[in-house]
């Protein structure tokens, strides 16, 4: 027995030194870092481990999908209701999705907020800006790969997106869809992006951004009071870890397994009991009836895209991700050093409120896109029309069969895309009423060409009698 | 090396479909004044396409001889507009864009009028020519 416990020491000992594991890792396990830097420093380690999530559910799901514009939905059909465990695989690398999402949001807040980006970390938080770039073309591109009628049209308003690009558009536009229309090409070339070109590059770049971390250390929390100066920030941060650091593993590699385990432990349950999402209807980009969005972690910005003022959009649509990701980019070098507290940094903490307020914000009026005709109305009922002849009821017929019920409400049926007439009778006179029928606005068509003269009375009747009960 | 992964990559950037008339139905099918949806294949299907192949457009029959095609595409950012016939409109699910029926902008984002594709009636069938996609430029 004892002889067999040698022997096996032995061959660990033997495999250990040759392949140089304890040599090699044993220093990056054990690389100090500072003895208080606790549960603010476990999001970047939960990124990594969404992503090992994300690879592992993805391989596995690669030995069912057919990545083939006809073979890919009925794959996934199967994978979803008749494979073993493959609901459960797809809810995996979904909520694993989001997961990495939302941890890359919140490890960038916290390094943010924390100053950390300074020097002389100014590449890891360049190399990190790149991997948010990434995780979501993959999370974009995954969705697409769901091959439904709404991955799709996605990959039309990316084309359409794409072509706003100053001079290369067109051509961009048409290397996203892989020729002039959607068709047989569209989807392997998202394929070979989600499969291959961006976990590559992510893979390389999570490389590059732990040696970062190994190279500069793990920056300490930071103190108001202590800002950061090039000349000396290098020899204090030494003598910090000479001083009080610990060793990564095991004094602080704790947090991050307890946290990883916990993320995968509700990342799971979250696949059981919702589920992924659902499929939509076939491919068919001859199927018209199709309300596309894109999954939450970029809803937001199918809001910006509504709400920016009409016209704007041309230059948004390019500049705006642009400017955004450039500004992420040289952040570094706008603040390069001097304080790094955020009790010292009130504008840092503006900034991050503002844009989790503004994001939020914009996911919230996403869902609900009020902008978006109502295509389906609850039709108006008789009291709610409060006549079944005559004018009143001649213009409430009108008001559903033109399509003003599709974007108006009137007691809580209809669209939101313009404003509520349920009481609008005590708001516009008579004659303002036929104006903004006849002229329309904005985002309102004129229906002065296709309404006659007496429909504009009963519509006009109709509206009047939208007043507020009496008491 | 490079030059022929790029040119494989790439590929699709070069490559023109010819532009194929289509028939989408006789020309009985359609009632003058009103629009209907349509739908045929693209110029040159890949053989593993199946229904990606497809695009569909609204037909309008102005007159006795004369129709107008229009592609479903808004030209805000591409999603299906939907004809509301009662209403004479057509509308977008996405962001909300208005057109006419005459496919000019009503209301909303929309930079342009819907896309028009080629039409013509070819004894006695109505045909419409295929064309790219309109990709809004920047």
């Amino acid at each position: 027995m004892e002889m067999l416990q040698k022997t096996f020491k032995n061959a660990v000992g033997w495999i250990d030194d040759r392949l140089g594991l304890s040599a090699t890792l044993g220093p990056m396990l054990r690389h100090l870092v500072p003895h208080d830097a606790r549960w603010w420093y476990v999001f970047g380690s939960a990124t990594l481990c969404a992503f090992m999530i994300q690879v592992v559910s993805g391989v596995a799901l690669a030995f069912a999908y057919s990545p083939s514009a006809t073979d890919a939905y009925p794959t996934l059909q199967f994978i979803t209701h008749d494979a073993p465990f493959g609901n459960f695989m797809r809810g995996l690398h979904y909520f694993g999705a989001s997961a990495m999402v939302l941890m890359v949001g919140l490890h960038m807040a916290q390094v943010f907020l924390f100053g950390s980006y300074k020097f002389p970390r100014e590449m890891n938080w360049m190399t990190g800006v790149l991997l948010l770039g990434f995780i979501l073309l993959m999370g974009f591109t995954g969705q697409l790969l769901r091959w439904d009628q709404n991955a799709v049209w996605s990959v039309v308003v990316a084309a359409e997106q794409a072509g706003r690009i100053p001079l290369i558009g067109e051509w961009v536009a048409r290397f996203t869809l892989g020729g002039e229309t959607v068709g047989g090409a569209t989807l392997n070339r998202f394929f070979a992006i989600h499969v291959f070109i961006v976990p590559a590059l992510t893979f390389a770049f999570i490389g590059l951004h732990l040696l970062l971390v190994l190279r500069h250390g793990v920056a300490e929390p930071p103190k108001a009071g202590e800002p950061v100066d090039p000349k000396t920030y290098r020899a204090n941060y030494q003598a910090l870890l000479k001083k009080s650091g610990r060793p990564f593993w095991p004094d602080a590699a704790w947090r991050d397994v307890v946290f990883c385990v916990g993320m995968i432990g509700a990342i799971a349950l979250l696949a059981v009991v919702f589920g992924p999402p659902e499929l939509g209807k076939p491919p068919d980009p001859s199927i018209i009836a199709a309300d596309p969005r894109p999954d939450w972690y970029l809803l937001w910005y199918f809001a910006v895209l509504a709400l920016l003022p009409h016209g704007t959009e041309r230059i948004f649509m390019v500049f705006g991700p642009l400017t955004a990701g450039l500004l992420l980019i040289v952040l570094p070098f706008l603040a390069p050093s001097g304080e790094r507290s955020p009790l010292r940094r009130p504008w840092a903490v503006v900034g991050v409120l503002l844009t989790v307020t503004v994001i939020g914000a914009l996911w919230v009026v996403g869902r609900k896109s009020p902008w978006s005709p109502n295509f389906s109305p609850e039709p108006l009922t008789a009291q709610i029309v409060g006549a079944t002849s005559g004018p009143i009821f001649a213009g409430a017929q009108l008001f559903q069969e033109k399509s003003c019920i599709d974007c108006h409400l009137i007691q809580g049926r209809g669209g939101l895309r313009g404003p509520d007439l349920t009481f609008i009778a005590d708001k516009l006179r008579t004659s303002d009423m036929i104006i903004r029928i006849v002229n329309g606005g904005v985002n309102m068509p004129a229906y002065g060409a296709k309404l006659k003269p007496a429909e504009i009375e009963y519509l006009v009747a109709f509206l009047e009698s939208r007043t507020k009960p009496l008491r | 090396m490079t030059l022929p992964l790029i040119g494989f990559i790439f590929a699709p950037l070069f490559r023109r479909d010819p532009a194929v008339w289509r028939t989408v139905g006789k020309v009985g099918d359609f009632k003058v004044g009103e629009t209907s949806a349509v739908d045929f294949l693209d110029a040159s299907p890949l053989p593993w396409a199946g229904m990606t192949a497809k695009t569909a457009a609204w037909l309008r029959r102005t007159s006795e001889q004369d129709f107008i095609a229009f592609a479903i595409n808004c030209s805000h950012l591409g999603c299906p507009v939907r004809w509301q016939p009662s209403a004479g409109l057509f509308m977008c699910p996405c962001h909300g864009g208005v057109y006419y029926e005459d496919g000019s902008v009503a209301a909303g984002p929309p930079p342009a009028p819907l896309a028009r594709y080629p039409v013509r009636v070819w004894g006695g069938e109505v045909q419409i020519q295929t064309r790219p996609i309109e990709i809004q430029r920047g």
